[in-house]
């Protein structure tokens, strides 16, 4: 009863002026708002970031080719990149590997009666689509019989096949490549797939709406390691055996020491080119969780800030308050309240204020994942060219709540209110009841 | 009248009907009828520092106040009136003396202690009467047992009960802002015998108050004796004086004349204010 009244003379003093405590809860409102918001956000962005590397799978290591800088060539043809000699090697050497996947790809032309899509030629083994979740829409994925006698068959992935068959089964028919005068004939076409992360630099996002999937052995029967690209009139001659070899491993805790085994057979032959790299997905996923333990971080820091801020704007309030009400305090005491009563009344006061806006602010919060994307969309529909550049990340991120932050931004709000309003509180209590009396 | 639970320091002043003082203090002078006197000060003394300078406010006063009395206490300023007013208020401790009220001797008490006894014994009417100005007159009226944490549907039908008493009875859920300030000082006074105080303290009450409202309330403060209320009340104007039964006089910090004034001359103050309000109201007709 008389706490519940000690609530309500709390509430009623602050509705007393209502635009001063409204604009006082402002700054506590806006730090709970920004913890919960700043969290949402960055846990969203990283969501889509962990999602992609996911889709690299964890348990996988990628040795790849890649071009040497200009001075290793030497003005030659580009000779470079992974050997078939270092997939039998690691193979061979690291027990710990599951499935060995080879890959070569090219850019090519693909055409179908008049229609015409440029591609990806990718010469793989049939472990290729569970490794890369590719689903099979019609038909069937490369098997081992293909590889093994080398025929000429090929998969298309779903926009291709729709390109070059737009209102017929592909099933069957005869998809021709003009650079290198061969047909291959249609086995299957694959579901949508989105493309994956582009990692660091270190691995290119994979892009699979464009591939066309030949068993690798055709492809080295009937294209071979060196492949003329002409491009802008010039010729480029490029001789590699290998893109690149996925390796899957058993369990995610030997995905480490694999990758150091991998890499310590492959690096030394590749040490004067510099032509391959190790690329462990695994540890990228930790990176993107450092990332967005990071973001995190900043973000709440930020609000940390303003919940300073808020506080500040609170004690000075109260102060203001203290002595505007020094006559009240004067009353109060006289007509028998101890110090601890007046520091209880000004406590309150401080906790109702901080709770209110701390309330306010987690509501706002729950209102924060549409605003972002009707922030992204009025930054799409007025400027295009900038949404493009800004992060996938970013453009993808589909902000969610973390529910741990709610509680904490209001713990934080009310404490910084409770500290802020301790001083004014026993500045009020300490007042001398008849000068506070006397005070006009 | 009152339906409150009764103050435990109340019991013990009423069991103290020939009981013994404390030990230790100089025994307060019984009443004829055997009764203890309310408020009971012995030698009292305030000094303050002001600068490195002493300043004498209370030089060693003593005087009691039997229960039921109504006492005027006047001076001119600097006399130590305003001073006498806080410690008799237990607003302020003593340097030195005693001040008892009831059996307990206030004098040495702590801030917590002074802040209970002010709650149950003391009703304070003020100048400018001091109303808490976000509440209604009835929640103005409970504040004193708000700080006893009593504050129960009986309360709240005593303190409507008090606010009808003087007269505001339509008004109960006004605030003090709509109020003229005869109404308030009611309030005020309404207010002040909330927790059955030993006595009404009352500091220029009508200080602030026009001739016709200074009536009402002298009337009122009558009222209220007739019922046994003890009132103290600090006054600078001869005529609110000399309604009380006793006028004490201060100067230079000790009491100069402690006076009754007998009941012919009461009534002729106030046949004496009477005419002179209604010649008032005729001059402005």
């Amino acid at each position: 009863m008389l706490w519940l009244r000690t609530w309500k003379l709390g509430v009623r003093s602050l509705l007393l002026h209502p635009l001063r405590s409204g604009l006082t809860m402002l700054g506590i409102l806006i730090g709970v708002w920004a913890v919960i918001v700043l969290t949402a956000i960055s846990q969203g962005a990283s969501d889509v970031v962990q999602k992609q590397i996911e889709s690299l799978g964890a348990n996988t290591i990628i040795v790849r080719s890649i071009k040497p800088p200009p001075e290793k060539l030497e003005g030659r043809a580009a000779l470079y990149g992974l050997k078939r000699s270092d997939l039998d090697l690691i193979v061979s050497n690291v027990p710990t590997i599951e499935s060995a996947l080879p890959i070569r790809e090219i850019r090519r032309q693909f055409t179908y009666k008049d229609s015409q899509v440029d591609g990806r030629l990718v010469g793989c083994t049939p472990d290729y689509a569970a490794i890369n979740r590719l689903k099979v829409r019609s038909g069937r994925f490369l098997a081992d019989a293909d590889d093994l006698t080398a025929d000429n068959v090929c998969v298309l992935a779903a926009q291709v096949a729709e390109k070059l068959f737009p209102y017929e089964d592909p099933l069957g028919k005869r998809v021709y490549i003009p650079e290198s005068f061969h047909y291959y004939k249609v086995v299957g076409v694959l579901d949508y797939r989105s493309a994956s992360a582009a990692i660091g630099g270190s691995l290119d996002s994979q892009d699979y709406s464009g591939d066309v999937y030949i068993p690798i052995k055709t492809l080295r029967q009937r294209i071979g390691d060196t492949v003329v690209t002409r491009r802008a009139g010039q010729f480029e001659t490029e001789i590699m055996e290998l893109n690149q070899i996925t390796l899957q491993v058993g369990s995610v805790d030997q995905v480490r020491t694999t990758a150091a085994m991998v890499e310590s057979l492959v690096m030394p032959r590749h040490a004067a080119m510099m032509d391959v790299a190790v690329v462990v997905p695994l540890e990228l996923l930790e990176q993107a969780r450092n990332l967005r333990m990071m973001f995190l971080g900043i973000g709440v820091l930020i609000a940390c800030i303003s919940l300073v801020v808020g506080g500040i704007g609170i004690m000075n309030i109260m102060l203001a308050s203290v002595t505007e009400r020094t006559r009240e305090i004067g009353i109060r005491r006289a007509l028998g309240a101890k110090r601890k009563d007046i520091v209880q009344q000004f406590l309150v006061e401080t906790i109702v204020l901080s709770f209110a806006g701390a309330a306010l602010g987690v509501l706002l919060g729950f209102l924060g994942p549409p605003m972002y994307h009707t922030l992204l969309y009025v930054v799409k529909k007025s400027s295009p060219q900038k949404f493009e550049s800004l992060p996938e990340a970013i453009r993808q991120a589909e902000p969610s709540i973390v529910y741990a932050t709610i509680p904490l931004a209001v713990g934080i709000a009310v404490a910084v209110g409770l500290i802020s309003g301790l001083y004014p509180a026993i500045r009020a209590a300490k007042m001398n009841p008849i000068d506070a009396l006397r005070h006009e | 009248m009152s339906s409150l639970p009764a103050d435990p320091y109340r019991v013990l002043a009423d069991n103290s009907l020939h009981s013994p003082l404390p030990l230790g203090t100089n025994a307060s002078d019984e009443n004829p009828d055997g009764k203890l006197p309310a408020v009971s000060i012995r030698e009292l003394k305030k000094s303050y520092v002001l600068k490195s300078e002493t300043v004498h406010a209370l030089r060693g006063v003593s005087f009691d106040v039997p229960e039921g009395d109504y006492v005027a206490i006047m001076g001119p300023s600097g006399s130590g009136k305003s001073t006498l007013l806080n410690l008799l208020g237990c607003l302020d401790k003593p340097t030195s003396g005693n001040f008892f009220l009831g059996r307990d001797d206030v004098s040495t008490m702590s801030d917590d202690e002074l802040a209970e006894i002010r709650s149950r014994r003391i009703g304070f009417v003020f100048q400018s009467y001091n109303l808490i100005q976000q509440y209604t007159v009835v929640e103005n009226i409970q504040v004193p047992l708000y700080y006893q944490g009593r504050l129960g549907q009986a309360e709240k039908e005593r303190a409507i009960e008090l606010a009808r008493m003087v007269g505001l009875g339509e008004r109960l859920d006004h605030r003090p802002m709509q109020l003229s300030g005869g109404q308030q000082q009611r309030v005020a006074i309404a207010r002040s015998m909330m927790n059955d105080p030993y006595f009404i303290l009352a500091d220029e009450a009508t200080g602030n108050l026009d001739s016709v409202t200074t009536e009402e309330i002298l009337n009122l403060f009558d009222t209220l004796n007739t019922q046994g209320r003890t009132i103290i009340m600090v006054t600078h104007e001869d005529e609110v004086a000399a309604r009380a039964r006793r006028i004490v006089r201060l100067a230079d910090g000790l009491l100069s004349s402690d006076r009754i004034n007998s009941e012919e001359s009461r009534a002729e103050a106030r046949r004496r204010q009477h005419e002179n309000i209604l010649a008032l109201a005729q001059r402005k007709l």
